[in-house]
């Protein structure tokens, strides 16, 4: 028995290694930690990295709302929502701001996948909407375009 | 100390739409002010909204929410005269909750 119990935890423990990265990307996300590596990342596939999303399908459950067009930067409005049956987390990235990831909510069950809520944008970037359901990772990405940045350069 | 919170909460069919407005720099730490010096990050980390003692909504934000954050959503199963409460955490330990009771 305890040589069993040994055993799993040394897969545990390798396969835990070789996910450390990621894991604790999403882990931390999970307890609305705030996950500085998530946050500092620079990039698109950083952030995703950190995130935990490793794989992903693009999907028209996924929804980002907003308009073409932002005037200022530091204002733009984006509602993120989902279709997808027992979504349980969102997040919203911005690819061209200096860290992408801009926010993220946890959902528990009996709260809509849909959230609103207010982002600055650099320059005219994709949008990204990233979304956890039942271990599975769907994305979709809009453009918008902004006359007036909002990092205040 | 940090300014209230604006929390409005309305029972709509069976679900209650929450928004939230915060008064909060957000600043990024990328700014500098007039005279070249960077203007030090200031901005909300974690937002929790309870309906009683339930979590309907748990948030982080980094530097890129705007500033004078607003959130909206909604959930189910509550009733009116509930309460909802709030809070948000920032980067330098600030610290607010209000309470809102849904209408």
């Amino acid at each position: 028995m305890n040589q069993s119990r040994r055993d799993v935890l040394r897969m545990s423990s390798a396969v835990g290694l070789g996910l450390a990265g990621s894991l604790f990307g999403s882990l931390n996300a999970f307890g609305a930690e705030w996950s500085s590596k998530s946050f500092e990342a620079k990039s698109l596939q950083d952030a995703f990295k950190e995130l935990g999303v490793d794989q992903y399908t693009q999907s028209a459950d996924v929804s980002i709302v907003s308009a073409e067009i932002a005037e200022n930067g530091a204002v733009v409005p984006v509602s993120v929502s989902s279709e997808i049956p027992k979504t349980e987390y969102m997040a919203i990235l911005v690819e061209k701001n200096p860290s992408p990831l801009s926010a993220a909510f946890n959902i528990p069950e009996g709260t809509d996948a849909s959230v609103t809520t207010r982002v600055k944008m650099g320059e005219t970037s994709n949008v990204y909407a990233v979304v956890k359901a039942e271990g599975k990772w769907f994305v979709a990405s809009k453009e918008i375009k902004v006359t007036l940045g909002g990092c205040g350069g | 100390m940090a300014d209230p919170m604006r929390i409005r909460a309305a029972l709509s069919g069976d679900k209650v739409e929450v928004k939230i407005l915060i008064r909060h720099d957000m600043e990024t730490g990328l700014r500098k002010d007039t005279e070249g010096k960077v203007i030090p990050a200031h901005f909300i980390k974690t937002l929790t909204a309870k309906y009683e003692d339930r979590v309907v909504l748990d948030t982080v934000m980094g530097i890129a929410v705007s500033k004078d954050p607003f959130l909206s959503f909604k959930f189910k199963g509550a009733e009116k005269g509930g309460k909802i409460t709030v809070t948000w955490v920032d980067n330098i330990g600030d610290t607010r909750t209000d309470v809102a009771v849904i209408s």
